[in-house]
Protein backbone atom coordinates (compact mmCIF):
# COMPACT_ATOMS: atom_id res chain seq x y z
CA UNK A 1 0.00 0.00 0.00
CA UNK A 2 2.97 2.35 0.84
CA UNK A 3 4.42 1.48 -2.38
CA UNK A 4 1.36 1.95 -4.15
CA UNK A 5 0.60 5.67 -2.42
CA UNK A 6 4.55 5.96 -3.58
CA UNK A 7 3.92 5.62 -7.20
CA UNK A 8 1.09 7.95 -7.17
CA UNK A 9 2.88 10.83 -5.62
CA UNK A 10 2.03 14.11 -7.96
CA UNK A 11 4.50 16.03 -9.47
CA UNK A 12 7.34 14.28 -12.14
CA UNK A 13 9.88 12.28 -10.98
CA UNK A 14 13.56 11.73 -11.77
CA UNK A 15 12.57 7.95 -13.21
CA UNK A 16 9.78 9.73 -15.15
CA UNK A 17 12.13 11.76 -17.04
CA UNK A 18 14.51 9.13 -17.54
CA UNK A 19 12.32 6.96 -19.59
CA UNK A 20 11.34 8.12 -22.90
CA UNK A 21 7.84 9.04 -23.43
CA UNK A 22 5.34 5.93 -24.82
CA UNK A 23 2.68 7.87 -26.34
CA UNK A 24 0.94 4.75 -28.28
CA UNK A 25 0.68 2.32 -25.70
CA UNK A 26 0.39 4.59 -22.68
CA UNK A 27 -3.07 5.64 -24.68
CA UNK A 28 -4.15 2.72 -25.39
CA UNK A 29 -3.70 2.03 -21.40
CA UNK A 30 -6.17 4.89 -20.79
CA UNK A 31 -8.51 4.42 -23.26
CA UNK A 32 -9.21 0.27 -22.27
CA UNK A 33 -9.63 1.25 -18.70
CA UNK A 34 -11.88 3.98 -19.48
CA UNK A 35 -14.23 1.53 -21.35
CA UNK A 36 -14.06 -1.15 -18.93
CA UNK A 37 -14.28 1.21 -16.12
CA UNK A 38 -17.73 2.28 -18.31
CA UNK A 39 -18.85 -1.14 -18.54
CA UNK A 40 -18.10 -1.65 -14.27
CA UNK A 41 -20.26 1.23 -13.55
CA UNK A 42 -22.86 -1.23 -15.36
CA UNK A 43 -22.34 -4.56 -14.12
CA UNK A 44 -22.59 -2.93 -11.02
CA UNK A 45 -25.26 -1.92 -11.23
CA UNK A 46 -26.93 -4.41 -12.42
CA UNK A 47 -25.74 -6.59 -9.55
CA UNK A 48 -27.00 -3.91 -6.93
CA UNK A 49 -30.12 -3.56 -8.79
CA UNK A 50 -30.43 -7.66 -8.54
CA UNK A 51 -29.27 -7.93 -4.79
CA UNK A 52 -32.55 -4.99 -4.67
CA UNK A 53 -34.99 -7.03 -6.48
CA UNK A 54 -34.01 -10.31 -4.85
CA UNK A 55 -34.47 -8.93 -0.93
CA UNK A 56 -37.67 -7.89 -2.00
CA UNK A 57 -38.68 -10.83 -3.40
CA UNK A 58 -37.72 -12.78 -1.02
CA UNK A 59 -39.16 -9.97 1.87
CA UNK A 60 -42.31 -10.46 0.17
CA UNK A 61 -42.25 -14.29 -0.13
CA UNK A 62 -41.75 -14.60 3.47
CA UNK A 63 -43.95 -12.54 4.71
CA UNK A 64 -47.43 -12.38 2.67
CA UNK A 65 -49.63 -15.19 1.81
CA UNK A 66 -53.15 -15.86 0.60
CA UNK A 67 -55.79 -18.46 1.70
CA UNK A 68 -58.57 -18.46 -0.93
CA UNK A 69 -62.25 -19.89 0.41
CA UNK A 70 -64.43 -21.16 -1.76
CA UNK A 71 -67.45 -22.98 -0.09
CA UNK A 72 -71.25 -23.05 -0.14
CA UNK A 73 -72.78 -19.81 1.12
CA UNK A 74 -74.26 -21.83 4.33
CA UNK A 75 -71.05 -23.04 4.98
CA UNK A 76 -68.83 -19.69 4.25
CA UNK A 77 -69.21 -18.39 7.97
CA UNK A 78 -68.32 -21.25 9.67
CA UNK A 79 -65.19 -21.93 7.20
CA UNK A 80 -63.78 -18.61 7.30
CA UNK A 81 -63.86 -18.86 11.58
CA UNK A 82 -62.28 -22.15 11.27
CA UNK A 83 -59.76 -20.88 8.85
CA UNK A 84 -58.97 -17.91 10.94
CA UNK A 85 -58.92 -20.15 14.19
CA UNK A 86 -56.15 -22.30 12.30
CA UNK A 87 -53.97 -19.20 11.85
CA UNK A 88 -54.24 -17.93 15.42
CA UNK A 89 -52.96 -21.00 16.62
CA UNK A 90 -50.28 -21.59 14.31
CA UNK A 91 -46.74 -20.80 15.22
CA UNK A 92 -45.06 -18.04 13.14
CA UNK A 93 -48.28 -16.32 11.97
CA UNK A 94 -47.99 -12.96 13.02
CA UNK A 95 -51.28 -11.34 11.14
CA UNK A 96 -53.97 -12.87 9.64
CA UNK A 97 -57.29 -10.63 7.89
CA UNK A 98 -59.62 -11.43 6.47
CA UNK A 99 -59.96 -9.47 2.85
CA UNK A 100 -63.45 -7.08 3.16
CA UNK A 101 -65.89 -7.25 -0.21
CA UNK A 102 -64.17 -3.34 -0.69
CA UNK A 103 -60.92 -4.51 -0.67
CA UNK A 104 -61.65 -7.50 -3.10
CA UNK A 105 -63.16 -5.09 -5.37
CA UNK A 106 -60.63 -2.35 -5.52
CA UNK A 107 -58.14 -5.62 -6.18
CA UNK A 108 -60.64 -6.00 -9.50
CA UNK A 109 -61.56 -3.10 -10.47
CA UNK A 110 -58.22 -2.62 -12.76
CA UNK A 111 -59.93 -5.43 -14.61
CA UNK A 112 -63.65 -5.09 -14.72
CA UNK A 113 -64.13 -1.73 -13.81
CA UNK A 114 -65.37 0.09 -10.43
CA UNK A 115 -69.45 -1.29 -11.34
CA UNK A 116 -68.95 -4.80 -10.68
CA UNK A 117 -71.90 -6.24 -8.52
CA UNK A 118 -68.89 -7.96 -6.01
CA UNK A 119 -71.42 -9.42 -3.97
CA UNK A 120 -73.68 -11.16 -6.74
CA UNK A 121 -70.20 -13.31 -8.00
CA UNK A 122 -69.35 -16.65 -6.75
CA UNK A 123 -66.32 -14.64 -5.62
CA UNK A 124 -63.64 -17.03 -2.90
CA UNK A 125 -63.08 -15.26 0.59
CA UNK A 126 -59.62 -13.98 0.88
CA UNK A 127 -58.06 -13.99 4.14
CA UNK A 128 -54.34 -12.71 4.18
CA UNK A 129 -51.59 -14.30 6.42
CA UNK A 130 -48.62 -12.18 7.47
CA UNK A 131 -45.66 -13.47 9.39
CA UNK A 132 -42.60 -15.68 8.84
CA UNK A 133 -40.75 -18.80 9.80
CA UNK A 134 -44.44 -20.86 9.70
CA UNK A 135 -44.05 -24.28 8.22
CA UNK A 136 -46.32 -23.88 4.66
CA UNK A 137 -46.76 -27.48 4.90
CA UNK A 138 -48.10 -28.11 8.15
CA UNK A 139 -50.67 -24.94 7.49
CA UNK A 140 -52.00 -26.61 4.23
CA UNK A 141 -52.33 -30.02 5.96
CA UNK A 142 -54.38 -28.77 9.11
CA UNK A 143 -56.78 -26.27 6.46
CA UNK A 144 -57.68 -29.39 4.79
CA UNK A 145 -58.78 -30.86 7.79
CA UNK A 146 -60.61 -28.01 9.43
CA UNK A 147 -61.85 -25.58 6.14
CA UNK A 148 -61.82 -28.39 3.32
CA UNK A 149 -62.60 -25.47 0.98
CA UNK A 150 -59.45 -23.48 2.05
CA UNK A 151 -56.74 -23.66 -0.30
CA UNK A 152 -53.35 -21.92 0.92
CA UNK A 153 -50.96 -20.19 -1.63
CA UNK A 154 -47.62 -18.56 -0.44
CA UNK A 155 -47.03 -17.24 -3.58
CA UNK A 156 -43.89 -19.34 -4.04
CA UNK A 157 -44.75 -21.19 -7.34
CA UNK A 158 -43.95 -18.09 -9.35
CA UNK A 159 -42.03 -15.47 -7.08
CA UNK A 160 -39.34 -18.64 -6.22
CA UNK A 161 -38.31 -18.63 -9.86
CA UNK A 162 -37.42 -15.28 -10.33
CA UNK A 163 -36.19 -15.02 -6.95
CA UNK A 164 -33.23 -17.36 -7.88
CA UNK A 165 -33.02 -15.34 -11.04
CA UNK A 166 -32.56 -11.67 -9.28
CA UNK A 167 -30.02 -13.96 -7.19
CA UNK A 168 -28.07 -15.56 -10.70
CA UNK A 169 -28.37 -11.73 -12.10
CA UNK A 170 -26.46 -10.63 -8.91
CA UNK A 171 -23.83 -13.21 -9.06
CA UNK A 172 -23.50 -12.80 -12.93
CA UNK A 173 -22.79 -8.84 -11.98
CA UNK A 174 -19.93 -9.53 -9.95
CA UNK A 175 -18.67 -12.04 -12.13
CA UNK A 176 -18.47 -9.48 -14.96
CA UNK A 177 -16.86 -7.00 -12.35
CA UNK A 178 -14.04 -9.49 -11.55
CA UNK A 179 -13.91 -10.39 -15.37
CA UNK A 180 -13.26 -6.59 -16.13
CA UNK A 181 -10.80 -6.49 -13.63
CA UNK A 182 -8.58 -9.46 -14.85
CA UNK A 183 -9.11 -8.09 -18.59
CA UNK A 184 -7.97 -4.52 -17.24
CA UNK A 185 -4.89 -6.66 -15.54
CA UNK A 186 -4.03 -8.32 -19.06
CA UNK A 187 -4.13 -5.57 -21.19
CA UNK A 188 -1.99 -3.24 -19.04
CA UNK A 189 0.61 -6.17 -18.52
CA UNK A 190 0.60 -6.54 -22.44
CA UNK A 191 1.17 -2.94 -23.19
CA UNK A 192 3.56 -2.75 -19.87
CA UNK A 193 5.43 -5.67 -21.78
CA UNK A 194 6.01 -3.77 -25.05
CA UNK A 195 6.73 -0.50 -23.64
CA UNK A 196 9.30 -2.19 -21.54
CA UNK A 197 10.89 -4.41 -24.36
CA UNK A 198 10.32 -1.10 -26.71
CA UNK A 199 12.58 0.49 -24.45
CA UNK A 200 15.11 -2.60 -24.07
CA UNK A 201 18.05 -0.08 -24.87
CA UNK A 202 17.69 2.75 -22.54
CA UNK A 203 17.21 -0.23 -19.79
CA UNK A 204 20.75 -1.43 -20.82
CA UNK A 205 22.20 2.23 -20.65
CA UNK A 206 20.14 2.94 -17.21
CA UNK A 207 21.62 -0.80 -15.67
CA UNK A 208 25.04 0.14 -16.83
CA UNK A 209 25.36 3.75 -14.99
CA UNK A 210 24.28 1.77 -11.98
CA UNK A 211 20.43 1.80 -11.72
CA UNK A 212 18.62 -0.71 -9.78
CA UNK A 213 15.77 -3.00 -11.15
CA UNK A 214 12.99 -1.20 -8.71
CA UNK A 215 14.49 2.38 -10.03
CA UNK A 216 13.91 1.38 -13.49
CA UNK A 217 10.60 -0.62 -12.97
CA UNK A 218 9.09 2.01 -10.71
CA UNK A 219 8.92 4.76 -14.24
CA UNK A 220 6.67 2.13 -15.88
CA UNK A 221 4.55 1.18 -12.81
CA UNK A 222 4.34 4.66 -12.26
CA UNK A 223 3.27 5.69 -15.32
CA UNK A 224 0.81 2.64 -16.18
CA UNK A 225 -1.10 2.95 -12.93
CA UNK A 226 -1.41 6.79 -13.58
CA UNK A 227 -3.21 5.91 -16.93
CA UNK A 228 -5.43 2.95 -15.34
CA UNK A 229 -6.39 5.34 -12.87
CA UNK A 230 -7.51 8.95 -15.22
CA UNK A 231 -8.31 6.17 -17.36
CA UNK A 232 -10.94 4.33 -15.38
CA UNK A 233 -11.77 7.79 -13.80
CA UNK A 234 -12.79 9.21 -17.67
CA UNK A 235 -14.97 5.88 -17.50
CA UNK A 236 -16.23 5.78 -14.40
CA UNK A 237 -17.47 9.11 -14.41
CA UNK A 238 -19.20 8.72 -17.98
CA UNK A 239 -20.66 5.69 -16.82
CA UNK A 240 -22.27 7.11 -13.89
CA UNK A 241 -23.46 10.19 -15.49
CA UNK A 242 -25.63 7.42 -18.21
CA UNK A 243 -27.31 6.02 -15.15
CA UNK A 244 -27.83 9.16 -13.42
CA UNK A 245 -29.66 10.32 -16.90
CA UNK A 246 -31.55 6.87 -17.21
CA UNK A 247 -35.06 8.43 -17.41
CA UNK A 248 -36.65 8.12 -13.82
CA UNK A 249 -39.69 5.75 -13.06
CA UNK A 250 -41.44 4.19 -10.28
CA UNK A 251 -39.67 1.17 -8.90
CA UNK A 252 -42.89 -0.75 -10.03
CA UNK A 253 -41.70 0.40 -13.46
CA UNK A 254 -39.84 -2.92 -13.07
CA UNK A 255 -36.17 -4.44 -13.61
CA UNK A 256 -35.10 -1.99 -16.16
CA UNK A 257 -36.11 0.98 -14.42
CA UNK A 258 -34.99 0.15 -11.34
CA UNK A 259 -31.05 -0.48 -12.35
CA UNK A 260 -30.20 2.93 -10.75
CA UNK A 261 -27.86 3.48 -7.44
CA UNK A 262 -29.64 4.36 -4.63
CA UNK A 263 -28.64 6.71 -1.85
CA UNK A 264 -25.27 5.54 -0.55
CA UNK A 265 -24.88 3.40 -3.54
CA UNK A 266 -23.60 5.78 -5.64
CA UNK A 267 -20.29 5.64 -3.43
CA UNK A 268 -19.76 2.03 -4.96
CA UNK A 269 -18.59 3.11 -8.35
CA UNK A 270 -16.40 5.70 -7.01
CA UNK A 271 -14.25 2.37 -5.89
CA UNK A 272 -13.55 1.50 -9.77
CA UNK A 273 -10.75 4.10 -10.58
CA UNK A 274 -8.96 3.16 -7.48
CA UNK A 275 -9.37 -0.30 -7.69
CA UNK A 276 -8.13 -0.18 -11.31
CA UNK A 277 -4.87 1.44 -10.35
CA UNK A 278 -4.55 -1.38 -7.80
CA UNK A 279 -4.94 -3.56 -10.58
CA UNK A 280 -2.55 -1.14 -13.13
CA UNK A 281 0.20 -1.29 -10.24
CA UNK A 282 0.35 -4.76 -9.74
CA UNK A 283 -0.01 -6.08 -13.27
CA UNK A 284 3.00 -3.74 -14.12
CA UNK A 285 5.18 -4.01 -11.42
CA UNK A 286 4.90 -7.96 -12.26
CA UNK A 287 5.70 -7.62 -15.96
CA UNK A 288 8.53 -5.20 -14.98
CA UNK A 289 10.46 -7.44 -12.29
CA UNK A 290 9.78 -10.52 -15.65
CA UNK A 291 10.97 -7.88 -17.96
CA UNK A 292 14.01 -6.90 -16.21
CA UNK A 293 15.04 -10.01 -15.22
CA UNK A 294 14.84 -11.27 -18.88
CA UNK A 295 16.88 -8.07 -20.17
CA UNK A 296 20.46 -8.50 -18.97
CA UNK B 1 40.30 -2.99 -6.26
CA UNK B 2 39.52 -5.59 -9.77
CA UNK B 3 41.11 -8.86 -9.21
CA UNK B 4 41.11 -11.90 -11.82
CA UNK B 5 42.37 -15.52 -10.79
CA UNK B 6 43.16 -17.81 -14.01
CA UNK B 7 40.10 -16.13 -15.51
CA UNK B 8 38.61 -17.64 -18.77
CA UNK B 9 36.13 -16.39 -21.06
CA UNK B 10 33.76 -17.73 -24.29
CA UNK B 11 30.92 -16.00 -25.61
CA UNK B 12 30.03 -19.78 -26.72
CA UNK B 13 32.52 -20.61 -29.13
CA UNK B 14 36.02 -21.19 -28.08
CA UNK B 15 37.65 -19.64 -25.65
CA UNK B 16 38.36 -15.79 -26.59
CA UNK B 17 40.39 -15.30 -23.50
CA UNK B 18 42.15 -18.01 -21.06
CA UNK B 19 43.78 -18.26 -17.62
CA UNK B 20 44.14 -14.26 -17.62
CA UNK B 21 45.69 -13.23 -13.85
CA UNK B 22 45.86 -9.44 -13.18
CA UNK B 23 45.52 -7.23 -10.15
CA UNK B 24 44.22 -3.74 -10.69
CA UNK B 25 46.36 -1.95 -7.89
CA UNK B 26 44.93 1.39 -6.50
CA UNK B 27 46.24 4.89 -8.33
CA UNK B 28 47.61 2.59 -11.15
CA UNK B 29 47.17 3.81 -15.08
CA UNK B 30 47.40 1.10 -16.88
CA UNK B 31 46.81 0.41 -20.90
CA UNK B 32 45.04 -2.34 -22.54
CA UNK B 33 45.77 -3.06 -25.90
CA UNK B 34 45.97 -5.62 -28.88
CA UNK B 35 44.28 -6.14 -32.01
CA UNK B 36 41.02 -5.51 -32.82
CA UNK B 37 38.88 -8.74 -32.01
CA UNK B 38 41.45 -9.60 -29.11
CA UNK B 39 38.89 -9.02 -26.45
CA UNK B 40 39.44 -5.63 -24.95
CA UNK B 41 36.01 -4.63 -25.05
CA UNK B 42 35.11 -8.53 -23.46
CA UNK B 43 38.17 -7.80 -20.79
CA UNK B 44 36.65 -4.76 -19.50
CA UNK B 45 33.28 -6.45 -19.61
CA UNK B 46 34.54 -7.98 -17.04
CA UNK B 47 35.82 -5.59 -14.91
CA UNK B 48 32.47 -4.22 -14.52
CA UNK B 49 30.23 -7.06 -13.96
CA UNK B 50 28.48 -7.23 -17.25
CA UNK B 51 30.01 -10.16 -18.00
CA UNK B 52 30.57 -12.95 -15.69
CA UNK B 53 33.72 -15.18 -16.21
CA UNK B 54 32.86 -18.51 -17.83
CA UNK B 55 36.24 -20.04 -15.86
CA UNK B 56 38.52 -18.77 -12.94
CA UNK B 57 37.33 -15.92 -10.43
CA UNK B 58 36.85 -12.24 -10.12
CA UNK B 59 36.96 -10.27 -7.20
CA UNK B 60 35.40 -6.43 -7.43
CA UNK B 61 36.29 -4.64 -4.42
CA UNK B 62 36.87 -7.61 -2.60
CA UNK B 63 33.41 -9.82 -3.76
CA UNK B 64 33.29 -12.46 -5.75
CA UNK B 65 31.65 -11.30 -8.46
CA UNK B 66 29.39 -14.55 -9.18
CA UNK B 67 27.56 -13.72 -5.49
CA UNK B 68 26.85 -9.81 -6.53
CA UNK B 69 22.86 -9.63 -7.17
CA UNK B 70 21.19 -7.87 -9.06
CA UNK B 71 21.17 -4.92 -6.81
CA UNK B 72 24.78 -5.79 -6.06
CA UNK B 73 25.79 -4.99 -9.38
CA UNK B 74 24.18 -1.66 -9.55
CA UNK B 75 26.07 -0.97 -6.61
CA UNK B 76 29.28 -1.54 -8.16
CA UNK B 77 28.66 0.28 -10.83
CA UNK B 78 28.42 3.26 -9.15
CA UNK B 79 32.23 2.32 -8.11
CA UNK B 80 33.27 1.89 -11.51
CA UNK B 81 33.19 5.03 -13.74
CA UNK B 82 33.25 3.37 -17.22
CA UNK B 83 33.37 5.35 -20.70
CA UNK B 84 31.66 3.15 -23.30
CA UNK B 85 33.04 2.27 -26.76
CA UNK B 86 29.67 3.60 -28.09
CA UNK B 87 29.09 5.80 -25.51
CA UNK B 88 25.43 4.40 -24.90
CA UNK B 89 23.67 7.74 -24.38
CA UNK B 90 19.80 8.52 -23.98
CA UNK B 91 19.07 10.28 -26.86
CA UNK B 92 15.63 12.14 -25.16
CA UNK B 93 17.82 13.78 -22.39
CA UNK B 94 20.46 16.97 -23.02
CA UNK B 95 24.19 16.39 -22.49
CA UNK B 96 23.86 17.39 -19.16
CA UNK B 97 21.35 15.78 -18.30
CA UNK B 98 22.91 12.39 -19.55
CA UNK B 99 26.10 13.77 -17.94
CA UNK B 100 24.16 13.29 -14.29
CA UNK B 101 22.14 10.14 -15.30
CA UNK B 102 24.77 8.03 -12.81
CA UNK B 103 23.65 10.71 -10.17
CA UNK B 104 19.84 10.65 -10.73
CA UNK B 105 19.61 7.11 -11.49
CA UNK B 106 20.91 6.72 -7.38
CA UNK B 107 18.53 8.92 -6.11
CA UNK B 108 21.05 11.88 -5.81
CA UNK B 109 20.28 15.53 -7.17
CA UNK B 110 23.28 16.68 -9.34
CA UNK B 111 24.31 20.07 -7.59
CA UNK B 112 24.38 22.57 -10.73
CA UNK B 113 27.32 24.20 -9.55
CA UNK B 114 29.29 20.62 -9.83
CA UNK B 115 27.43 19.70 -12.94
CA UNK B 116 28.37 23.07 -14.46
CA UNK B 117 32.40 22.52 -13.06
CA UNK B 118 31.90 19.18 -14.56
CA UNK B 119 31.40 19.98 -18.11
CA UNK B 120 33.99 23.43 -17.75
CA UNK B 121 36.47 20.40 -16.79
CA UNK B 122 35.57 18.45 -20.32
CA UNK B 123 35.37 21.61 -22.28
CA UNK B 124 31.47 21.56 -23.05
CA UNK B 125 29.68 24.04 -20.94
CA UNK B 126 28.21 25.55 -23.88
CA UNK B 127 26.87 22.26 -25.18
CA UNK B 128 24.77 21.26 -22.00
CA UNK B 129 21.44 21.54 -23.58
CA UNK B 130 22.25 19.50 -26.89
CA UNK B 131 20.54 16.38 -27.47
CA UNK B 132 23.36 13.60 -27.69
CA UNK B 133 22.58 12.84 -31.85
CA UNK B 134 23.43 16.68 -32.17
CA UNK B 135 27.27 16.18 -30.87
CA UNK B 136 30.47 15.48 -32.60
CA UNK B 137 32.35 12.23 -31.88
CA UNK B 138 34.87 14.33 -29.71
CA UNK B 139 32.29 15.45 -27.64
CA UNK B 140 30.40 12.83 -27.43
CA UNK B 141 33.42 10.75 -25.87
CA UNK B 142 33.92 13.95 -23.33
CA UNK B 143 30.30 13.58 -22.10
CA UNK B 144 31.03 10.16 -21.65
CA UNK B 145 34.01 10.74 -19.97
CA UNK B 146 32.26 13.45 -17.79
CA UNK B 147 29.49 11.18 -16.89
CA UNK B 148 32.18 8.27 -15.96
CA UNK B 149 33.75 10.18 -13.23
CA UNK B 150 30.28 12.19 -12.38
CA UNK B 151 29.79 10.05 -8.97
CA UNK B 152 33.35 10.23 -7.75
CA UNK B 153 34.21 6.62 -8.52
CA UNK B 154 37.54 4.77 -7.44
CA UNK B 155 38.19 3.51 -10.69
CA UNK B 156 37.78 4.57 -14.65
CA UNK B 157 37.48 1.86 -17.46
CA UNK B 158 37.38 3.67 -20.73
CA UNK B 159 37.05 1.68 -23.66
CA UNK B 160 38.23 3.15 -26.90
CA UNK B 161 38.14 6.88 -25.84
CA UNK B 162 39.92 8.00 -28.40
CA UNK B 163 38.50 5.53 -30.68
CA UNK B 164 37.44 7.73 -34.04
CA UNK B 165 38.74 11.15 -32.75
CA UNK B 166 41.86 13.28 -34.26
CA UNK B 167 44.86 13.39 -32.62
CA UNK B 168 44.43 16.94 -31.09
CA UNK B 169 41.27 16.11 -29.39
CA UNK B 170 43.00 12.71 -28.18
CA UNK B 171 45.35 14.55 -26.38
CA UNK B 172 43.25 16.68 -24.59
CA UNK B 173 41.03 12.93 -23.48
CA UNK B 174 44.10 11.93 -22.43
CA UNK B 175 45.12 15.12 -20.48
CA UNK B 176 41.68 15.06 -18.62
CA UNK B 177 42.25 10.78 -17.92
CA UNK B 178 45.74 11.57 -16.77
CA UNK B 179 44.32 14.25 -14.59
CA UNK B 180 41.52 11.88 -13.07
CA UNK B 181 44.86 9.35 -12.09
CA UNK B 182 46.62 12.16 -10.47
CA UNK B 183 43.47 12.79 -8.68
CA UNK B 184 44.01 9.38 -6.92
CA UNK B 185 41.66 7.49 -9.45
CA UNK B 186 42.70 4.15 -10.89
CA UNK B 187 42.53 4.39 -14.53
CA UNK B 188 42.43 1.57 -17.22
CA UNK B 189 42.05 2.77 -21.29
CA UNK B 190 41.58 0.15 -24.00
CA UNK B 191 43.12 1.49 -27.07
CA UNK B 192 44.71 0.37 -30.08
CA UNK B 193 46.72 3.31 -30.62
CA UNK B 194 49.86 3.30 -29.84
CA UNK B 195 50.80 6.79 -29.98
CA UNK B 196 48.60 7.86 -27.39
CA UNK B 197 50.08 5.08 -25.23
CA UNK B 198 53.83 6.64 -26.46
CA UNK B 199 52.72 10.28 -25.58
CA UNK B 200 51.23 8.66 -22.29
CA UNK B 201 54.10 7.04 -20.81
CA UNK B 202 55.83 10.50 -21.33
CA UNK B 203 53.41 11.81 -18.85
CA UNK B 204 52.23 9.34 -16.62
CA UNK B 205 53.81 5.84 -15.12
CA UNK B 206 51.41 3.90 -17.43
CA UNK B 207 51.49 0.37 -17.36
CA UNK B 208 50.38 -1.33 -20.65
CA UNK B 209 48.80 -4.83 -21.03
CA UNK B 210 48.38 -6.52 -23.98
CA UNK B 211 46.11 -8.98 -25.65
CA UNK B 212 47.99 -11.99 -27.18
CA UNK B 213 46.59 -15.57 -28.38
CA UNK B 214 43.86 -15.20 -25.83
CA UNK B 215 46.17 -14.40 -23.13
CA UNK B 216 46.91 -11.07 -21.20
CA UNK B 217 50.98 -10.10 -21.31
CA UNK B 218 52.54 -7.61 -19.66
CA UNK B 219 54.15 -5.27 -22.68
CA UNK B 220 57.69 -4.56 -22.51
CA UNK B 221 59.40 -1.43 -23.42
CA UNK B 222 59.07 -1.95 -26.64
CA UNK B 223 56.32 0.52 -27.08
N1 LIG C 1 27.98 -10.64 -27.47
C1 LIG C 1 28.84 -11.35 -28.22
N2 LIG C 1 28.51 -12.57 -28.65
C2 LIG C 1 29.36 -13.30 -29.38
N3 LIG C 1 30.58 -12.89 -29.73
C3 LIG C 1 30.98 -11.68 -29.33
C4 LIG C 1 30.13 -10.84 -28.55
N4 LIG C 1 30.78 -9.71 -28.28
C5 LIG C 1 32.00 -9.82 -28.88
N5 LIG C 1 32.10 -10.99 -29.50
C6 LIG C 1 33.29 -11.46 -30.22
O1 LIG C 1 34.37 -11.54 -29.34
C7 LIG C 1 35.56 -11.10 -29.96
C8 LIG C 1 36.19 -10.00 -29.13
O2 LIG C 1 35.38 -8.87 -29.12
P1 LIG C 1 35.77 -7.58 -28.32
O3 LIG C 1 35.92 -7.94 -26.88
O4 LIG C 1 34.78 -6.53 -28.61
O5 LIG C 1 37.19 -7.24 -28.94
P2 LIG C 1 37.94 -5.83 -29.03
O6 LIG C 1 37.27 -4.88 -28.11
O7 LIG C 1 39.35 -6.15 -28.64
O8 LIG C 1 37.88 -5.41 -30.44
C9 LIG C 1 35.17 -10.63 -31.35
O9 LIG C 1 35.52 -11.66 -32.26
C10 LIG C 1 33.70 -10.47 -31.28
O10 LIG C 1 33.12 -10.79 -32.51
MG1 LIG D 1 36.31 -3.15 -28.35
Amino acid sequence: MKRLLHVLQLGETPADRIVPPSGYTARLTTFTAAAMAFLAVFALAMSLAAGRLADRWETALAQSATIRLAAPEDQLGAQTAAVLEVLRTTPGVTHSRVIPPEEQRALLEPWFGPDLPVETLPLPQLVEVVGDRYDPEGLRLRLAAEAPGAIFDDHTRWRRPLVSAAHRLRLLGATSILLIAGAVAAMITLAAGAALSANAQVIRVLRLVGARDAFIGQAFVRRFTLRALAGAAMGTAAGMLGIFILPAADEAGGFLTGLGFQGWHWLWPLLIPPLAAAVGFVATRAAAARALRELK
Amino acid sequence: MIDLQNVAYSYGGGELLSDISFKLAPGSFHFLTGPSGSGKTTFLKLCYAELLPTGGNIHIFDRDVRSLSRDDVATVRRRIGVVHQDCAFLDHLSLAENVALPLMVAGMDPHPDDLHDLLGWVGLRSHAGALPPQLSGGERQRAALARAVIMSPDVVLADEPTGNLDWEMSMRLLTLLIELNRMGKTVLIATHDLNLIRSAKAQVAARVLRIQNRRLQLAGADL
